[in-house]
């Protein structure tokens, strides 16, 4: 990482930094709806865009809904689409979700994590995007403003790849990231700009019938096609194994850009995926998502400096699921445990917690998994319950009969 | 605005067409024999002054002209979801605006980027369920055309109600009961609602009218704005109609003012077009709507002794609509 570029450092808060991401990323429209703790965003990308700032068009639309679905038809028109939003707003765009990845238009989208209603709470959990997590969407979540600026550009590039195609999700914590000021290296715009190019949409080959030609993957009355058509049992699976596909082809370019980007900005997060802190030699690893994550690492440095032997593994990516990789972290080590912002009621723990759970199960020794639901409507998670639960795992295998799931910080 | 110097010479349009080996929709697809719906798109595609791309919320028109690897399109056509088509033509719009100004894809010769935007929506995702995006893409002044082909239900998932639905219709959740014969309200004044948005131009077609629909089009496409046109759509499988009726029926509709035909400019100026205004000018042309409901069998349960009342409360329904109509036309008084 030697040869990064000239910085800017500003202060900025999580929103603003991913307001500065879409601003350098040659974005053409920006469609979007305001929600708490989005708003941000959408306010800062006006203001860019009216300040003459950023060359993008704005749609401000009449609903989430709507501003996902005008990301879709930018998108199919051939052009760079954005959008943010939260909760209650992630929650409205359901159907859409799901048609913008199984038409594989590459749209960014910024998710603000909120907990979805009701009660209606502003405050952070990851009950949101967690319930879009079957949609086809590439998910990445950041632990800082710092990282959700980088992955906000990065995700232009994974989206719109040639070997994966599909729409991608960058999480920020709300308010704990979102509205949370923090020094921000802002890279030149320029730098961003090739980085990110301008949008080209991808060729498809047309059938033998019409010769060798490979044609834009867009509306072009050059080559009309048809977008959206009625497709039943005799093709749709097929068409779902291309999405599958696709998304297994999804982490190699992952790593790729985010090596690619560390070259360029001097900062990476362990190999794209996953971002491992002195997990090497440890006995016991604390895995989970988001801002508590690093908090989590002052948690092990305290520990490591009374003897004991914990690390840490923040998940990046939920989608892809990197379970190789936590597969190969988990396997020298004797307990795990897996924090979960997000419940899944019924269940037998968090979504998180279930599939490292299941990641592991080929293993040969499978380390005991403990879950922890935490967090919820924004409930804080001090350093002290975090060591708690660390030292809890630790000691997790001379206590087989535990219960597995806990829900640390909640009252009686 | 909403004049146009254009005259629709079928011949020449047709001739073009023909040896173009284009009408924009092609024979194969799968409506119903009878169902206007394809006619409209058709007139549609004749107004067309250059490239015209189609956004189609899904319905009839949508899951009739597609299926993979099929498709009855030979215009770029992208079909979403049901309630958001105006929401997927605001984002072409922009999208198209920002690369023509960027200057994106020129010299590139596989993509053309100059073409007209048009969304074809059935009354349930006009009406009711995509209401909400229309009116939000109006007020926003996106420059495209809807077409709401008004087939009264939504035919593509059997025949329920929808806003539009007419008083005493039979559908399948509106059914001629011992008790409720039909729906019990009537319609939404739906172009009432998108006139008051005062979008440049608003108006009616009936395929039966294909000189007065084809001028109305292409002032939809010439127009500087969001423009609404609302076509009479026959559906012979919800109405019970003669397959072979379907264009008499377009013109019963208009003769006995059950869908009369007019415009709307800058949501103020309303007038009515030749086939209408012949009648307000000689009311007496005015035909009873019993001949344009005995052509449908939704209607039938109406023609019983003991609801024969429905028939007089129908005709009350549509000379209300017909005298606020020549009311804002001028023509009254
Ligand atoms: C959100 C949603 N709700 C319901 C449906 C089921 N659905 C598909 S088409 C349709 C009716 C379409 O009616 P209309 O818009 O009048 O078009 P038509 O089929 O009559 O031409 C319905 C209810 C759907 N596809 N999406
Ligand atoms: S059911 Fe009605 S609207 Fe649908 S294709 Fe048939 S005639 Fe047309
Ligand atoms: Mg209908």
């Amino acid at each position: 990482m030697a040869k990064s570029v000239q910085q800017r450092m500003m202060s900025l808060n999580g929103d603003e930094a991913v307001a500065w991401a879409a601003r350098q990323s040659n974005v053409d429209v920006v469609a979007a709806f305001p929600i708490t703790p989005q708003t941000i965003i959408m306010e800062r990308i006006a203001e860019f865009i009216h300040d003459g700032l950023m060359d993008s068009e704005i749609i401000r639309v009449e609903s989430e809904h709507s501003a996902l679905s005008a990301s879709w038809g930018a998108s199919i028109a051939g052009a760079r689409a954005f959008t943010a939003t939260a909760a209650n707003g992630l929650a409205l765009m359901w159907e859409i979700l799901y048609i913008v990845a199984s038409s594989r238009a590459p749209v960014v989208m910024a998710v603000v994590n909120r907990a979805l209603s009701a009660p209606i709470n502003i405050h952070c959990d990851h009950s949101d995007s967690m319930g879009a997590r079957d949609s086809g969407w590439i998910q990445i979540y950041s632990e800082d403003a710092q990282e959700a600026y980088d992955n906000t550009i990065q995700a232009f590039r994974i989206a719109e790849h040639e070997n994966v195609q599909l729409p991608v999700m960058v999480m920020l914590d709300g308010f704990l990231i979102s509205h949370t000021m923090q020094n921000v290296q802002i890279l030149p715009e320029d730098v961003v700009s090739d980085f990110v190019g301008y949008r080209k949409p991808s060729r498809i080959k047309l059938p033998e019938f019409y010769g060798e030609k490979e044609i834009p993957l867009m509306l072009n009355p050059k080559y009309p096609i048809s977008i959206g058509p009625l497709d039943l049992y005799d093709y749709y699976f097929e068409h779902k194994m291309q999405q599958i596909e696709a998304m297994k082809r999804a982490p190699e370019v992952i790593k790729e850009i985010h090596k690619e980007f560390a070259e360029i900005s001097g900062r990476s997060y362990g190999d794209g995926l996953l971002d491992p802190y002195r997990a090497e030699d440890a006995d016991a690893l604390i895995m989970g998502i988001g801002s508590t994550m690093g908090t989590m690492k002052a948690v092990v440095d305290e520990l490591r400096e009374e003897g004991k032997k914990v690390g840490s593994v923040r998940i990046r990516t939920f989608r892809p699921f990197p379970a190789d990789e936590i597969r190969k972290l988990a396997s020298g080590v004797s307990s795990l445990g897996v924090l979960d912002r997000s419940a899944s009621f019924g269940a037998e723990g968090g979504p998180l917690f279930m599939e490292v759970r299941s990641a592991l199960y080929s293993l040969k020794d499978r380390p005991p998994v403990l879950g922890y639901i935490y967090g919820l409507g924004g409930r804080d998670m001090p350093p002290r319950l975090l060591k708690k639960i660390a030292e809890e795992v630790l000691s997790a295998r001379e206590e087989p009969e535990r219960p597995r799931v806990g829900y640390p910080g909640v009252r009686e | 605005m909403a004049e146009t110097k254009w005259v629709p010479n079928i011949r020449q349009i047709a001739k073009e067409m023909h040896e173009r080996g284009f009408t924009g929709i092609t024979p194969g697809h799968r409506l119903c024999a009878g169902c206007v719906a394809g006619t409209i798109v058709r007139q549609v595609m004749m107004a067309a002054r250059k490239p015209v791309v189609v956004i189609n919320a899904t319905g009839c028109l949508e899951v009739a002209t597609t299926i993979f690897p099929y498709t009855a399109w030979q215009v770029p056509w992208a079909h979403n979801a049901f309630e958001n088509a105006a929401a997927v033509a605001s984002g072409v719009e922009r999208a198209q605006a920002k690369l023509i100004r960027d200057k994106r894809f020129e010299g590139d010769p596989d993509i053309e980027m100059d073409y007209d935007i048009v969304v074809f929506g059935g009354d349930g995702g006009t009406y009711d369920i995509g209401l909400q995006a229309l009116s939000g893409a109006l007020e926003r002044g996106h420059k495209f055309m809807y077409v709401l082909y008004d087939n009264e239900a939504y035919m593509n998932t059997g025949i329920q109600r929808s806003g539009s639905t007419p008083f005493g219709a039979w559908t399948t959740t509106t059914p001629a009961g011992k008790v409720i014969p039909g729906k019990p309200v009537g319609k939404k004044p739906l172009v009432d609602i998108i006139a008051a948005h005062r979008i440049p131009y608003v108006a009616t077609v009936s395929p039966y009218y294909w000189n007065d629909a084809l001028v109305k089009f292409r002032k939809g496409f010439e127009a500087d704005g969001p423009v609404f046109i609302r076509a009479f759509s026959t559906c012979n499988r919800g109405w019970y109609n003669a397959p072979e009726e379907s264009i008499a029926i377009s013109r019963l509709a208009v003769e006995t003012c059950v869908f009369p035909l007019y415009e709307v400019v800058n949501g103020v100026e309303w007038r009515l077009s030749p086939p209408s205004l012949a009648i307000a000018k000689n009311p007496q042309k005015k035909k009873p709507v019993e001949e344009y409901l005995k052509t449908q069998r939704r209607f039938r349960h109406m023609f019983k002794p003991e609801n024969r009342w429905m028939i007089k409360r129908f005709q009350e329904m549509v000379d209300y609509e017909w005298e606020l109509l020549l009311e804002r036309v001028g023509l009254k008084g």
